[in-house]
């Protein structure tokens, strides 16, 4: 055990209306990874961005080295060793991975930049940390993982950093991309940093932290030991209260149930071939590695890209699907994986969103009705639960889960019988995720076709009825849910073609 | 609860900056308190005013125009150059619209169907038109007939000044100004069109998504811009009479400052009608009370300028307070 290198303790934090931290704790250990964790709004992010100086406590201590210090500004925080990796990547893609590592303290000679010392130290730098990446790639030819690394060797090229924050360093990666990210830490933790690791992903908490700190509401509830708790208790700490979810043994689709959608040898760019069927009330899930094409795949279904070949039956009827707009005539609705940039408009209220799909149904001549647009979204809040203060409320401040909530309102409001949900947990809590799934399973009860894309193995065995499995634009398998297992689909997943 | 206070706040400066600038050209100005004045800024209103209308739609969008100024001039030119080779009033007044139409419907052609950036189609179609008003007018200046003349004595009438209750050059024109803002506003705020305008803003591609032919609504857009470019040609012709090729560049930055000043987004997907208004009220006002306090053109050119950089930055100011009512 490393001796206690970051103590926050009685951390209090006021925002207008919001008592946003109360008595907020945490203790980090040279050396040891420890997971903060907590629902969406449970506090993580706001006690980090005081650790980091973006924002000042209003009381509390921080001692880092048994000494207690007051942090200014996030370069301040820098200055004392604390460094962030934040969970949306901050490279600049078209710069060199040693451009980017010593961005605004560029060594040089005179008035004229030094690329040579700059790659040098930015190639000793990446061999100490065993990365084997060339310093004078441009980063946007490395994947994610990789990026994602170079990030944290540039959070550690700050020579001093000893307390080292990454905000869901997994989110964006595929499962061995993961692996290496986690060797690679491991690897840091030997030097003595110590890690807060922030992540919504269960299973990784067992694999690579040394203790947990969990939060509610903005309160401090508990650190545990990683090797001396299960993943159940961890999650009925951050919710508290017990989720119960049936994982799914057999298909709950009737054998006679009527196909709603076919595809037929789908072509585009990125889609190679790919036909399958989809039936009422069923869930088809739609599994394999980042760029397997199922993403491609949904937004040939809802228009959102030209496709070069195949046809798209609607109930058994050739549909004419160009562009979006046919798609949702079509009665196809679209949730992104990325509600921000595909889903939502962010600075429009809940009720704008909640209509803009079927706003034609609600105008008389020229007008909008205003009140039959309250109506609908209030009736939609309830249906869902949405959780937001009133349909007025502009959608950017809502949490992930009630986003897509908007989201899945538009769709449910339109009146669409397919909907293919693409990564519908991505960013969510806990206590949202099981809610979200409640919901599909209702929906597809209630007879709605719905396609779900997921990279966790565990919700698609969860969740679905079918799955279908795509590896490098095909598809290259198809399994019912009781013959599917986590590696029956790992090994379609990566059934490449050779040559 | 603060941050909420300052939203308000902000709400409330334009039309505080407007009862200031009144109260200061009061004080400084000359005859600034007289009813001629109020008739001045009545009068340099309605050309800012029309254009500001239809390039808020614009904005809403997310998109820009910079081709108003020259549009409105080329279409002030046309106009007047008919009139003169023998076309009736009424025909010359609706070609004027036309013209504005017809360019604001190329501008959304450009934009939404041959995607080129706001900003570049735009200041291609400035210098277009622009070159064609001078092309056709040959560089001469054209003369729109004036209250007294004997034929379309009734131009100024109808559009500008009129005995009206009794006054003597009532000025008619305001109900113009405020029957379109209320048709504006309507449009806006209250159909279909509008609130496509601001959901593009906020979000083109989400909005395409949603099924809405979002390429269709801007082209619509530009062109409902295009309508409002040529009425405020029209009564820019109706204030000024005499029309000189070769100008109009510049004055689009009256129409898109009050646009800003009145609240709406650069960034699109926010803004108002009404804010607008006030926004077209402080450009007029501004450029009336410095000549009151004896600065000439030059210096409203310059303060202009600085006014226009002082909306933008308070458009950055109030988007990040946006984003951070967002964050807490």
């Amino acid at each position: 055990m490393g001796e206690i290198i970051l103590r926050m303790h009685g951390i209090q934090k006021y925002f207008p209306g919001v008592h946003a931290l109360d008595n907020a704790q945490l203790e980090v250990r040279a050396g040891e990874v420890m997971a903060l964790i907590g629902e969406n709004g449970a506090g993580k992010s706001t006690l980090m961005k005081i650790l980091t100086g973006v924002y000042t406590k209003d009381a509390g201590e921080i001692e880092l080295f048994g000494k207690p210090v007051e942090i200014h500004s996030p370069r301040d925080a820098q200055a004392k060793g604390v460094s962030i990796v934040h969970q949306e990547l901050n490279l600049m893609q078209d710069l060199t991975v040693a451009e980017n590592i010593f961005i605004g303290r560029e060594p040089s000679k005179g008035l004229l930049l030094d690329q040579k010392e700059q790659n040098r130290m930015a190639d000793e730098l990446l061999k100490s940390l065993h990365l084997n990446i060339d310093a004078k790639t441009q980063v946007k030819r490395l994947t994610v993982a990789k990026q994602q690394m170079v990030e944290i060797a540039k959070s550690l090229s700050y020579n001093n950093t000893k307390v080292l924050i990454m905000d869901e360093p997994s989110a964006a990666l595929t499962e061995s991309e993961i692996e290496d990210l986690f060797t690679f830490i491991r690897r840091l933790k030997e030097t003595g940093v110590g890690i807060v690791y922030i992540s919504h992903r269960m299973d990784e908490l067992k694999q690579i932290t040394d203790r947990i700190t969990v939060m509610r509401d903005g309160q401090y509830v508990d650190t545990v030991n990683t090797a001396e708790t299960t993943i159940d208790e961890v999650v009925q700490m951050m919710v508290g209260r017990v989720i119960y979810e049936e994982p799914k043994t057999h298909s709950n689709v009737a054998p006679d149930a009527p196909v709603v959608l076919e595809a037929e040898h789908l072509v585009s760019d990125d889609v190679k071939d790919v036909s399958f069927q989809l039936h009422k009330g069923e869930i088809l899930g739609f599994a394999g590695l980042m760029g397997a094409g199922r993403t491609e795949t949904a937004r040939l279904l809802c228009g959102a890209d030209p496709r070069t070949g195949g046809t798209i039956k609607i109930n058994g009827k050739a549909a004419r699907i160009r562009n979006p707009h046919d798609a949702v005539a079509a009665g196809i609705g679209y949730l992104s994986e990325d509600r921000k940039r595909y889903g939502l408009c962010l600075g429009l209220s809940v009720a704008d969103n909640t209509v803009l799909a079927s706003l034609e149904r609600f105008s008389a001549g020229p007008l909008v009705n205003d009140g039959k647009i309250e109506a609908a979204s209030k009736e939609y809040i309830e249906k869902i639960r949405t959780k937001t203060p009133s349909h007025k409320t502009l959608v950017r401040s809502l949490s992930g889960g009630n986003q897509q909530k908007v989201v899945l309102a538009k769709w449910l409001l339109r009146d669409c019988d397919v909907l293919i949900f693409d990564e519908p947990t991505r960013g969510i809590d806990v206590g949202a995720k099981s809610e979200i799934y409640k919901l599909m399973n209702q929906l597809a009860a209630e007879g709605k076709a719905i396609i779900m894309i997921s990279s966790e193995l565990p919700e698609l065995l969860r969740m679905s009825d079918r799955i279908v499995v795509m590896c490098e634009g095909r598809k290259t398998g198809e399994l019912m849910i009781d013959e599917a297992t986590q590696e029956n689909i790992m090994m379609y997943a990566t059934k490449r073609e050779v040559g | 609860m603060q941050n909420h206070k300052k939203l308000d706040m902000q709400k409330l400066l334009a039309p505080l900056a407007l009862v200031i600038l009144y109260i200061v050209f009061s004080i400084f100005g000359t005859n600034f308190l007289s009813l001629d004045m109020v008739k001045n800024i009545l009068e340099s209103s309605y050309y800012i005013g029309f254009m500001a209308f239809g390039v808020t739609f614009i904005i809403i969008t997310g998109g820009i125009d910079l081709s108003l100024g020259t549009v409105m001039m080329c279409a002030a030119l046309l106009g007047g150059y008919t009139f003169k080779q023998g076309w009736p009033l009424i025909l010359s007044v609706l070609l004027t619209i036309l013209v504005g139409v017809v360019f604001g419907f190329i501008n959304g052609n450009l934009i939404a169907k041959l995607r080129l950036p706001p900003f570049i189609a735009t200041l291609g179609t400035q210098m277009m038109a622009g070159g064609l008003g001078s092309l056709i007018t040959k560089v001469q200046s054209q003369t729109w007939p004036t209250a007294t003349a004997e034929v379309g004595g009734w131009f100024k009438k109808v559009f500008i000044r009129a005995e009206l209750f009794g006054v003597k050059g009532f000025p008619v024109g305001v109900f113009w100004l405020v029957g379109f803002f209320i048709i504006a506003a309507l449009i806006l705020h209250k159909t279909r069109f509008g609130r496509y305008a601001f959901a593009i803003g906020s979000n083109e591609e989400a909005t395409r998504l949603s099924g809405i032919k979002v390429g269709n609504w801007k082209v619509a857009v530009y062109t409902l811009s295009g309508f409002f470019i040529g009425m405020s040609g029209l009564f820019y012709a109706a204030a000024y009479t005499t029309i000189t090729p070769g100008t109009g560049a510049g004055q689009e930055m009256n129409g898109i400052t009050g646009v800003i000043i009145g609240g709406t987004s650069m960034s699109g997907g926010s803004g108002s009608m009404v804010g607008t208004l006030i926004g077209v009220f402080i450009m007029s006002v501004l450029k009336n009370g410095l000549s009151s306090c004896g600065l000439q053109a030059p210096w409203q050119t310059f303060l202009t300028g600085a006014v226009v950089i002082g909306a933008v930055l308070l458009d950055i100011a109030r988007t990040n307070a946006a984003n951070r009512v967002k964050k807490s």
